[in-house]
């Protein structure tokens, strides 16, 4: 197996950013098939595909659809663009190398769903898919693939940029729909999920840019012909974000199953000159560590990394080799999420400030013997235990990079130095 | 006392009738006033927009409040971003936000340099982490793949050209 460029066939090529380029290459052909079809039919294709949502929880597409009532209540579709998991960066490359392929997908997905608006929320910080967004919103428009009666079918679609303004936790779709709403990013107790109440409490499906985008692919090729690539259960291709110690960091697309090593190696360029594997964060921050000789068993599909107890993620790959201190980079990690906790529950709040506190302190050789054990502890009791998924994310890595690099604490703890950086602490280390 | 632009409070006027409620325009009108405003959200910022929008001030000031990309306090002309979260962490943003500050003369993050051209902020992931290092200035496109040397050496380019103009 290789890389496989399905979904990013035409990367390569600026003219694809441009509403001409892109239906010179194709585009917008698949929407008038789309339109052809019966609304139901495009969402039985969905679920037949297999494809599951591609932002980091992994749920099933057509299922997610399936759970909107059928009560005649207008409903929502909100791409969500806000991509802040940390060492992800594909949707970037998706809005800014082809951001037709999302809109296109976006209406086919709007129509599937009986949506008459939709919006995209990108992130605050990405002016400049923003600006690529705004254009080329306004080119779909100008040719009639948005507003009123597309392309004569009858089918009205509106569709708008929200830009956010700096927060991880407006990835988290009841957050998104907070923020989009105008207040504050705070995430909402589920159930009632967005589906049933989302936006201004209208039903609402929030899908991941990626996840949209593949949309118009399995409508092109059909659901058997998408699962050409990937697995039973993890159907497709998808998009890795691969950054840290190896030669050539990017944006990799291959198919779901694809070996780690592989990308690692042959993909990226393995590891640096006289460098070896130490451990990958391989779904994103929240996506417990696994060591090098997990590597290499490790496959990319949601089965192999969930039995491995870590998952798959975001498709964010963090590959990490022998020179880094895990306490250093645990360090680093602690201090996001307590940067990034909203502050409403409790053991998230509370939980993700004593852990930093610590972390921070082994790190700046203040550790006390106890430190670790308290983490593990503190960790433990953040799970389960609030309105959304950013606890657990936030105890996950620290009961991972603990737990498999205990020696690595306890040293730490012990000397009051790292065992890995020559014997430093934080302030040699970063000097 | 801040005043919107008359340009500005087109734009206000016409944001608040672009999405299903006015509310959902506060983080644009936000955008608007903080940039005509020098870079930061003061509280005659928010008790203008609250005038203007006919929102309660309150509701602006926690949405500004809630947000990082709303400045609280001034900041100077450019307001150095640097993402110092996992890969980045890794690979140098730290040392490489420490080495800028000392060219410019700033003693800690979020304090203005005396020239009141740069404030730093060690930032979380910015979604870029194939170019490590890497920063991002107000709002400005990403400055990518950076090596301390620069870092340092852009510093020393933005000064010139502040005082060129």
């Amino acid at each position: 197996m290789a890389e496989s460029k399905y979904l990013t066939e035409h990367y390569g090529k600026p003219e694809y950013c441009t509403l001409d380029g892109y239906k010179k290459l194709g585009g917008y052909q698949v929407l008038e098939k789309a339109l052809k079809m019966q609304p139901q039919q495009i969402i039985d294709e969905v679920k037949a595909s297999g494809l599951r949502g591609r932002g980091g929880a992994g749920f099933a597409t057509g299922v997610k659809w399936g759970f909107l009532p059928n009560n005649g209540e207008p409903r929502y579709l909100l791409c969500n663009a806000d991509e802040s998991e940390p060492g992800t960066f594909k949707d970037r490359l998706m809005m800014e190398r082809a951001p037709h392929q999302l809109i296109e997908g976006m209406i086919i997905s709007a129509f599937a769903i009986k949506a008459k608006k939709a919006y995209i929320y990108i992130r605050g910080e990405y002016t400049g898919p923003a600006a690529i967004l705004e254009k080329a919103i306004a080119e779909a428009k100008a040719a009639g693939y948005l507003g009123k009666n597309i392309l004569g079918s009858g089918f009205d679609l509106d569709l708008d940029l929200y830009i956010g303004a700096g927060a991880y936790i407006c990835g988290e779709e009841t957050g998104m729909i907070s923020s989009l709403e105008g207040l504050k990013g705070q995430p909402k107790l589920k159930p009632p999920f967005p589906a049933v109440q989302g936006y201004l409490r209208k039903p609402t499906i929030v899908n991941n840019v990626e996840t949209l985008a593949a949309v118009t692919y399995i409508i092109r090729d059909g659901a058997a012909g998408y699962r050409k690539y990937g697995t039973e259960k993890s159907a497709g291709t998808k998009l890795f974000s691969i950054s840290g110690n190896v030669n050539k960091p990017g944006t990799y697309e291959v198919p779901l199953g694809y070996k780690l090593m592989d990308l690692i190696n042959i993909e990226c360029g393995g590891m640096k000159p006289g460098r070896k594997l130490k451990a990958v964060v391989p779904g994103g921050s929240s996506a417990p560590v696994i060591t090098a000789e997990e590597c290499e068993r490790a496959t990319l599909d949601y089965e192999c990394l969930a039995q491995m107890g870590t998952m798959l993620g975001s498709g964010a790959i963090i590959v990490i080799d022998d020179s880094n201190c895990m306490v250093d980079v645990l360090s680093t990690i602690t201090h996001f999420y307590h940067h990034e906790s909203c502050g409403q529950c409790t053991p998230c709040r509370e939980g993700t400030g004593w852990m930093e506190k610590i972390v921070h302190g082994i790190v700046h050789g203040e550790g006390k013997p106890g430190d670790i054990d308290l983490l593990l502890k503190i960790a433990d009791q953040m799970k389960g235990r609030t309105i959304c998924a950013l606890s657990d994310a936030a105890a996950l890595p620290v009961l991972s990079f603990v737990t498999k690099f205990r020696d690595e604490f306890e040293y730490f703890i012990r000397e009051k130095k790292s065992k890995v950086r020559g014997g430093q602490i934080y302030a040699q280390m970063h000097a | 006392m801040f005043k919107l632009s008359e340009d500005g409070l087109k734009y206000v006027k016409s944001e608040l009738t672009r999405y299903e409620t006015k509310q959902s325009a506060i983080i644009r009108c936000l955008y608007r006033a903080q940039d005509e405003n020098g870079g930061w959200v003061s509280p005659e910022v928010i008790q203008h927009l609250s005038e203007v929008m006919e929102i309660p001030a309150a509701q602006i000031e926690e949405v500004a409040t809630f947000y990082t990309m709303f400045n609280k306090q001034k900041v100077g002309r450019y307001h150095v971003q640097v993402c110092c979260t996992l890969t980045c962490g890794m690979l140098g943003g730290r040392e490489l936000t420490d080495a800028m500050m000392k060219e410019a003369g700033c003693k800690k993050t979020g304090e203005t340099s005396a020239d009141g051209l740069f404030t730093f902020s060690k930032v979380e992931c910015l979604g870029s982490c194939d170019t490590a290092p890497m920063l991002q200035i107000n709002r400005d496109p990403y400055i990518e793949s950076l090596s301390t040397e620069k870092a340092v050496q852009l510093v020393r380019d933005l000064r010139a050209k502040a005082k060129g103009h």
